[in-house]
């Protein structure tokens, strides 16, 4: 054992020869006795930002490492933006913008041209944003862009891939009730931000319906402007042929309406215990829900602190408690929400067998009763913060990344260098800030709790707990109640 | 700024001119990244230097899931994965020296209970209880002396990134990144971990996958998938849920767990890949220093269970509340076997975007499905396995339909050539994908260490476009042929009982 040992420090030190940074010497047999070096000093790419006469940004982002190009382009206008009435209009328009073509080809013709040069231009319909992107080698970058190029600016719109969005979508209202996960998260967003509000309706058959072809290219005419977008372009081109290039298409493109900021007030949900019985599971699934708030809160950076030690990770208060101690659940979490421009959810979420389910809660009450009494301990700061800030590199660890990273900051019109303030930020936070914020944010009484699981099954009835509200979940029928 | 400039030109530098990279892609310059060595207990560690970012990821790949498990322990190796995050006998304890009997004596009373309380015959239900309860306390004692999560938070702290693990039917892999001046902290931990472990939380452990289990449960396409396995394998240990039966969770030991640990997590049954920015002349020292401490052993038998051909056609129905699902499997070779690019090809023909055959024609001619593929490798790699074809039937449209069009589209894959473009576009799409995989640490970490693990060569991952090159027309046919037979068939589908209705189809505007 001995021999082997002295045998491993000789090689170590005649390694040691083509070193820079020296590892420790010898074998550390506790973890606490590894210094880690300070790590090198890296300073991440930086994206070349040029502003069109017409407004449109666009961040060019040179990566050399594999012989690639991709194109993002965020829009302004997304679901959240459209009419009640016309819920899905969005997500119609981001399946059947690519599918349905442009003026001049077929989206068949389309699939058969890019996919044989292994090359992708697609469309996305989000809450925030329209994503239109392309994705192909650095040899067919002068095949692909122009259908990039055709699609963003010409989409035709056909109606047979209209109808095919639509029967996709009208496929997911159908089966939106078969995974118990899947109606938590919907139905905590209905209470959180109202059943007919941005953020919590969602599509039916009749609204999926309602949405004609002069609606989804009205969207395109009102939203897809250069002076409504951003677009971001990373991988193995040089910056100044690409600039031209990008200019030459775009250059002359006409300015258009600036799309509204997203404005709307949300209440939060109504306290109180609501049940979705699903009898064909033999697990509930919890949910303790509030409104949280934004990421331009000064607030924020005290949040993530708080969030990162109560539960967003291993060894958080709710995983190690719920799941290490008590054995309750597996997938157990949950922390205050901070959304750009809008109210994130505050949310507990919980997995656990049906005959736990009030034990569960019982389990989320104390967590949340130990706020109270003993909000956050200099351990945990200090873990959390350390958590948060030695990883810190990987928010930037690859040009993608930093590039998405800019463009959010663009479009929601934060500082380009927010990430440096939220270092500086996270590194500022106090025991006393994580226990002001806790107290500001978290409130036992004013949790919406949701229960999807099987009644009979429960260890305790949910009316133990307080008046019971039954959800109904039962999806309207296509046409039916509509006259 | 300027100091920014001059770190983009070295980083330039180290990289090579643009025009230097457009070669640096083929195997033979990316061999000069690659250090493998066998260290002398037998582990194999892989090195890839890819200095982007000062951050690396590291993939440990040990060769063991739920293949190796027999009635009786099923959902074993699954539950050690579990237990490989509880700390070592400095990790994890206030007090190792007397939490180590604290531990004998749960085991022992947990076997006393166990083995009272599965009695057929004789059973003394007080005895059970008071068993039962001796075995609590005895956890409870043991409970005093864990220090709750203490791996996951030191690596946390230290600045780790997507610390978990997964355990599928062949294999087992552990996996997060670090910043760059944490490898020797994590050599000491990843090491440490499988030097000596500590089986401590066992049993509430245990609850926590019964837990996991019943997360699956409850998506009726996990219920579907556990009947369809169990009913295509008759033999073989890929017809075993990898969660485990319920009745194996509620009784499986500490000590089959240790047992299933020493048999293989051996050196010479793992390999351990790190990506990034790494030297190989710097880290391989640290390598040796700590994983070098693992006790050699014999590398494990290979599993001698083969399935026997299948006869008989199969089908499983589950009657339910849900949509229609359609699944089929038809049992073919494992991955090492060299038709193994054909099935690849095969699944790019069939479900590799809208060109696809089955997406153009179950979603969009026939509009009978919202989506459909044909997947080559399931429910895993190493030993035969199946191809399997689904599809998730559009409103109104049940299971039967979309069988009648799958099967179709395969006896056209058996009877007529594929296209000249088709052939094309699989050759094109094989090269384009494999640079795809190559831009990120820990997806190149996996691919590599699996590559080794699987071929004994992670250069495989290179090879497998070269080889989807030379499959011919002929070939398809020939494995399409050889394959998709009526007998070597097991279909799964759930039939809704609360069948949703079609919305009225095509472009009707608000009336």
């Amino acid at each position: 054992m001995r021999h082997s040992i002295r045998l491993t420090l000789a090689f170590l030190l005649a390694s040691c020869f083509f070193c820079s940074a020296a590892p420790s010497l010898g074998q550390a047999t506790d973890w606490n006795q590894i210094q880690a070096p300070p790590l090198r000093a890296f300073h991440p790419p930086v994206p070349v930002r040029i502003q069109l006469s017409n407004g449109m940004v666009i961040f060019l982002m040179e990566d050399h490492e594999l012989p690639l190009v991709q194109g993002i382009a965020e829009i302004r206008g997304a679901s959240r933006d459209e009419p009640a009435e016309k819920a899905g209009l969005v997500q119609i328009l981001g399946m059947a913008w690519r599918t349905g073509g442009t003026k001049d080809k077929t989206g068949d013709q389309l699939d058969d041209y890019l996919e044989a040069r292994a090359a992708k231009v697609e469309t996305f319909a989000g809450t925030d944003f329209l994503t239109v992107n392309w994705d192909c080698l650095k040899e067919n970058l002068d095949e692909v862009l122009p259908v990039f190029i055709d699609v963003l600016e010409h989409p035709e719109l056909r109606e047979d891939k209209i109808a095919l969005a639509k029967n996709q979508i009208n496929t997911n209202i159908a089966r939106r009730n078969d995974n118990p996960f899947n109606i938590a998260f919907r139905e905590a967003s209905k209470l959180v931000y109202g059943a007919d509000a941005p953020y919590g309706r969602v599509a039916e058959y009749a609204t999926v319906a309602a949405v004609t072809r002069d609606d989804l290219l009205s969207w395109h005419q009102r939203y897809v402007h250069p002076n409504n977008m951003i677009l971001g372009v990373v991988g193995d081109f040089e910056a100044k042929a690409m600039e031209s290039k990008l200019r030459a298409a775009f250059e002359s493109w006409p300015k258009g309406p600036i799309a509204p900021k997203f404005q709307h007030s949300y209440k939060g949900p109504k306290p109180g215990i609501y049940q979705v019985q699903k009898d064909d599971v033999t697990a509930s699934t919890v949910q303790m829900v509030d409104l949280g708030t934004s990421r331009d809160n000064p607030d924020y950076f005290a949040l993530e602190v708080f969030n990162e030690f109560f539960g967003g990770s291993f060894s958080s208060r709710l995983f190690s408690n719920i799941r290490s101690k008590k054995g309750l659940a597996y997938a157990v979490g949950g922390g205050v929400g901070a959304e750009y421009d809008h109210p994130g959810v505050v949310r507990l979420f919980m997995g656990t067998k049906s005959n736990t389910t009030a034990a569960a809660i019982d389990a989320f009450n104390e967590e949340l009763d130990a706020l109270k009494t003993n909000p956050c301990t200099p351990e945990e700061l200090a873990k959390a913060k350390g958590a948060i800030l030695n990883s810190f590199v990987f928010r930037f660890d690859s040009h993608e990344k930093v590039l998405r990273e800019r463009m959010i900051y663009e479009l929601y019109g934060y500082p380009q260098d927010f990430l440096e303030r939220y270092r500086a930020g996270i590194e500022k936070v106090t025991q006393t800030d994580v226990a002001r914020v806790a107290q500001k944010y978290v409130h036992k009484n004013q949790l919406a709790i949701l229960v999807v699981g099987k009644p009979a099954e429960f260890d305790r009835p949910l009316s133990s707990f307080g008046p019971v509200t039954n959800v109904d979940i039962s999806i309207p029928p296509p046409g039916g109640q509509r006259k | 700024m300027r100091k920014k400039r001059s770190i983009m030109l070295t980083l330039i530098l180290i990289l090579g001119s643009s025009a230097r990279l457009a070669k640096s892609q083929d195997l033979a310059s990316f061999e000069k990244r690659v250090t493998v060595k066998t260290l002398g207990n037998g582990l194999t560690v892989l090195v890839c230097e890819r200095p982007e970012a000062p951050v690396f990821s590291f993939f440990t790949h040990v060769d063991v899931g739920s293949d190796r498990e027999v009635p009786g322990i099923t959902g074993l190796a699954h539950m050690f994965e579990h237990i490989a995050f509880k700390g070592t006998e400095k990790i994890g304890t206030s007090n190792y020296g007397e939490e180590k009997i604290a531990l004998q004596k749960v085991e022992e009373a947990y076997h006393a209970y166990d083995w009272e309380r599965r009695k057929e015959v004789d059973r003394d239900d007080k005895k059970v209880s008071a068993l039962e309860k001796n075995w609590k306390d005895a956890m409870a004692a043991a409970q005093k002396y864990v220090v709750e999560n203490q791996f996951g938070q030191i690596v946390e702290q230290a600045g780790g990134q997507g610390l978990n693990a997964f355990t599928d039917n062949e294999e087992t892999g552990y996996h997060y990144s670090f910043p760059s001046n944490q490898v020797e902290l994590w050599a000491y931990l990843e090491s440490e971990r499988f030097l000596h472990p500590v089986l401590r939380e066992f049993y509430k452990e245990r609850d926590v996958v019964h837990e996991e289990r019943r997360l699956g449960e409850s998506n009726p396409f996990g219920r579907l998938l556990e009947q369809f396995l169990a009913a295509a394998y008759v033999a073989h240990p890929y017809g075993q849920p990898v969660v485990g039966w319920p009745s194996d969770l509620e009784s499986f030991s500490e000590t089959d767990a240790e047992n299933f640990y020493r048999t293989y997590y051996v050196p010479a049954n793992m390999v351990v890949t790190v990506v990034g920015d790494v030297k190989a002349s710097e880290i391989l020292p640290l390598l040796e220093k700590y994983f070098g401490r693992l006790p050699a052993g014999p590398k494990p038998q290979p599993l001698r269970t083969v399935e026997p051909p299948q006869t008989s056609e199969r089908t499983v129905i589950l009657r339910e509340a849900s949509q229609p699902v359609f699944i089929e499997g038809y049992h073919k070779p494992g991955a090492r076997d060299k038709d193994n690019a054909v099935y690849e090809a095969l699944q790019d023909l069939m479900s590799n975007g809208r060109t696809s055959r089955l997406y153009r024609s179950l979603v969009r001619d026939k509009k009978i499905a919202a989506n459909s593929g044909g997947f080559n490798g399931f429910p895993g790699d190493k030993y035969p396995n199946m191809f399997v074809f689904f599809a998730i039937s559009t409103p109104g449209h049940t299971p039967d339909e979309t069988r009648d069009a799958i099967h179709a589209d395969i006896e056209r894959v058996k009877k007529e050539d594929i296209s000249d473009e088709e052939l094309r576009m699989i050759r094109t799409r094989a090269k384009a994908d494999l640079l795809r995989r190559l831009g990120d640490n820990q997806g190149l970490a996996f691919q590599m260490g699996t590559a080794q693990s699987l071929y004994g060569d992670w250069r495989e991952l290179f090879r497998e476009a070269d080889k989807i090159e030379k499959v011919s027309k002929a070939d398809i046919r020939r494995v399409a042929n050889a394959t998709f037979v009526d007998s070597n068939r097991t279909i799964g589908m759930i039939e809704s009982t609360q069948l949703a209705k079609a919305p009225a189809a095509g472009k009707e505007g608000p009336q």
